[in-house]
């Protein structure tokens, strides 16, 4: 069992849990992930580690109430548990030990890219966070990111920041020169678009991939993706692979395989019948 | 009580017939599909061995059990002391009883068999240990003295378990890591419930924690903790941490909504327990017409659970003949007697997909058998110009898996053979001392009882290790 000790709202459908998880805010690093089951009988989901705190032997989950599952794990409050969390899974990020990096967040994967920038940041690489959301409320890890570099922030409204996607600041960051590397952490049709659009700059574009996954150790092979016309396992060849090789058709393509049981699921949901799951 | 009966009185028992659930019936439920031998049947068919000196049986187990032994006792209608001998020498009974391919091991050695039908030591083990397990009337062996060595055993599975049970009887400090959340390995979430019911597992499981072996479950070691880090705190280790990555067949549409590896599939519905409709909360795709691709274990226990989930046509696509296929031959009967369609002679092209990348069918070549190839088997070829469609929404992909690096990439002092599997000695003893290995991380695919019995011998092996 994994206590709650914390919670927070970070958008409208976004919550931070930070949990007790002793071995795993000992070891972990950026970019790795960890497979939570909220309770006996709740399905088993990927999460990043957004943070962690080793003294306090507690990580940080930041989670988007999306589906069934999801809003189950934000429904837990402070003092309830977690009854399982493995990890830490997955590749920790390739870190650049100087230079420039520019770090791009989309929604909820802001979380996923803050680790990042935090270590860069430590190392001395200069970090530009790009971070975008629908509006003010939207968006998350602002003021976190500014302790790690220049913040730029982008809304669909405008109503905070500058007014447009990711990819039009993004584009500015690399025009203006000098970026070294780029981190796009956020729903596949933002990586995609960061992807082509760093292309013919040619600097190296790392994307986080978030595919269904069942046990996170490569054994159920539900993970796979295609990198470079290659099938690779996210869950143990990733989950940060090169942006400009990921097949990211298939990826958002075989997300969709659940879509018509998770609408159902989440319908059921909002009848108040949680018991009916499929 | 029996009489002692001649062995001409022996021969003139015939096989008894385990009573199953009828099968059109099973084929909606998930329930065992054997009921299991009543104590009259037991008797009958324990009256049949002939009681050999020189018993064959022993040396076709890959755990050596004493058969001629527990099955004189169950002849004698002494359950209890057949209960004591078999659990004696194999540590899950319930398990092997249900899983195991005896027609290749004991019952393939019974000397019975020659001449008509061989003992039914399968059934009679089952028997046994579910009559052990219902009555608890087993005395259990006093507390070891403990020996203060503390040894991890990394994978909850058949190898696992079965060393863990060992070494806690030798009175060692035993602590499993399981990956999962739950123990079990393959028990849980590959073998289905129809075959091996997970209360079965459960109840093992339980025997295990109260002789006093630890289980930690999400513990991934290669990531949580590597091999060195454990070393540190074990005086030995034993990694039985399974067979890994599924392998796919490397076709066009490989990657198309609706195929899956079985390894997916079967833990969709077997572990995260998408076959109570109901509890479960993971999604499985419920498809109309099934393929499943293999002729093993496993693809047998994908193709039932396909038909069980409500598929009106669940098929088994086989390069070659029903003789060849690698499945125990009760689980190919079962099938067919479930309405399984059998494609033989079938080998896929490429999986086919509608615009929106849904599988719609299976592009497969006609085969026929050529010269035997090295393995022994009949060697599978093309038919020329036979290629055919065949309609289906649901790919399940059962040909195998290979070694999962997440281990042994860190701890690249394990010696490892070309294909990745972890390399022994003799002893089960890997290139690390005090390190040991066994079940499929060793083998390649291999089965439940060869899992176990290299769990049994490790742990020989451990403990004269430990007492060096």
């Amino acid at each position: 069992m994994h206590p709650i000790l914390a919670k927070k709202q970070l958008s409208p459908n976004v919550t931070r849990l930070d949990v007790q998880a002793t071995r795993i805010a000992e070891i972990k690093k950026p970019g790795q992930f960890v497979i939570v089951r909220a309770a006996e009988g709740a399905e088993r989901i990927p999460l990043t580690i957004a943070d962690a705190d080793p003294q306090a032997g507690t990580i940080s989950l930041v989670i988007q109430a999306v589906g069934k599952s999801t809003k189950e794990l934000v429904a837990l409050e402070v003092g309830e548990a977690i009854r399982d969390v493995s990890g830490p899974l997955g590749h920790p990020t390739e870190l650049i030990e100087k230079g420039k990096a520019l770090c791009i967040g989309g929604g909820v994967g802001t979380a996923v890219v803050h680790p990042i920038a935090k270590a860069l940041a430590a190392h001395g690489v200069q970090v530009v966070s790009v971070i975008g959301g629908r509006s003010k409320e939207w968006v998350i890890f602002e003021e976190e990111l500014q302790k790690c570099g220049e913040v730029i922030v982008c809304t669909d409204d405008g109503s905070h920041g500058r007014k447009g996607f990711v990819t039009d600041a993004a584009k500015e960051v690399l025009e203006k020169g000098g970026v070294d590397i780029v981190y796009a952490v956020g729903p596949v049709p933002m990586m995609r678009a960061v992807a082509n659009l760093t292309r013919p700059f040619g600097v190296h574009t790392i994307v986080s991939l978030n595919p269904v996954m069942v046990d996170g150790t490569g054994m159920c092979g539900g993970c796979r993706v295609d990198v470079g016309g290659e099938t690779k396992f996210a869950c143990v060849d990733g989950p940060e692979f090169d942006g400009h090789l990921v097949d990211f058709e298939l990826l958002w393509d075989r997300l969709g395989t659940y879509r018509e049981f998770e609408q159902r699921a989440a319908s059921a949901c909002a009848d108040g019948d949680c018991r009916i799951r499929k | 009580m029996a009489t002692q009966l001649s062995p001409k009185e022996r021969m003139q028992i015939s096989r008894q017939t385990m009573p199953e659930q009828d099968a059109t019936v099973r084929s909606g439920n998930f329930k065992e599909v054997n009921l299991g031998f009543s104590e009259q049947l037991a008797l009958l068919e324990a009256q049949r061995c002939l009681q050999c000196k020189q018993a064959k049986c022993i040396q076709g187990c890959p755990v050596m059990t004493d058969i001629p032994k527990f099955v004189g006792l169950v002849a004698q209608g002494d359950f209890a002391g057949a209960a004591k001998s078999l659990l004696g020498d194999n540590a899950l009974p319930c398990i092997s009883g249900r899983v195991c391919p005896q027609e290749e091991q004991c019952e393939g050695s019974c000397i019975r068999g020659l001449k008509g039908q061989p003992v039914a030591i399968g059934y009679l083990e089952r028997f046994v240990a579910d009559w052990a397990r219902n009555c608890g009337a087993v005395a259990a062996d006093e507390a070891p003295a403990p020996t203060g060595k503390k040894v991890a055993i990394v994978g909850a599975g058949p190898a696992g378990l079965t060393a863990a049970g060992e070494l806690a009887k030798k009175g060692h400090d035993v602590t499993l890591y399981e990956a999962l959340h739950k123990p079990g390995g393959v028990l849980v979430y590959g073998i289905p419930e129809f075959r091996l019911p997970k209360a079965i597992v459960a109840a093992e499981v339980e025997r295990l924690t109260q002789a006093g072996v630890k289980i930690e479950c999400n513990v991934v070691i290669g990531r949580t903790y590597t091999i060195p880090e454990l070393q540190e705190q074990f005086d030995a280790i034993f990694i039985a941490n399974g067979a890994g990555l599924p392998q796919f067949m490397n076709v066009p549409g490989e990657n198309f909504k609706g195929v899956y590896a079985a390894n997916e599939y079967l833990t969709r519905v077997n572990l995260m327990e998408a076959y109570r409709k109901e509890e479960g909360s993971t999604p499985v795709l419920i498809g109309k017409k099934v393929a499943v691709v293999g002729g093993g274990n496993v693809a047998m226990d994908a193709v039932r659970t396909a038909k069980r989930l409500g598929a009106e046509q669940a098929m088994i696509v086989y390069r070659r003949t029903k003789e060849e296929m690698p499945a125990r031959v009760e689980e190919v009967h079962h099938a067919a007697a479930e309405g399984v369609d059998f494609q033989l002679l079938v080998a896929p092209l490429e999986v086919i997909g509608d615009e929106k990348r849904w599988v719609t069918g299976l592009k497969c070549n006609r085969m026929e058998l050529g010269e035997p190839d090295a393995s022994g088997r009949r060697r599978p070829q093309v038919v020329p110009g036979s290629e055919f469609v065949l309609e289906c929404d649901t790919v399940v992909v059962a040909i195998g898996t290979k070694a999962n690096p997440l281990l042994t990439a860190t701890c690249p002092e394990l010696k490892l053979n070309k294909w990745g599997n972890i390399e022994i000695d003799e002893n089960g003893m890997t290139s690390l001392p005090g390190v040991f290995a066994g079940g499929d991380i060793v083998r390649g695919a291999a089965t439940v009882i060869l899992a176990m019995g290299d769990g049994k011998r490790a742990a020989a092996a451990i403990n004269g290790y430990l007492n060096q």
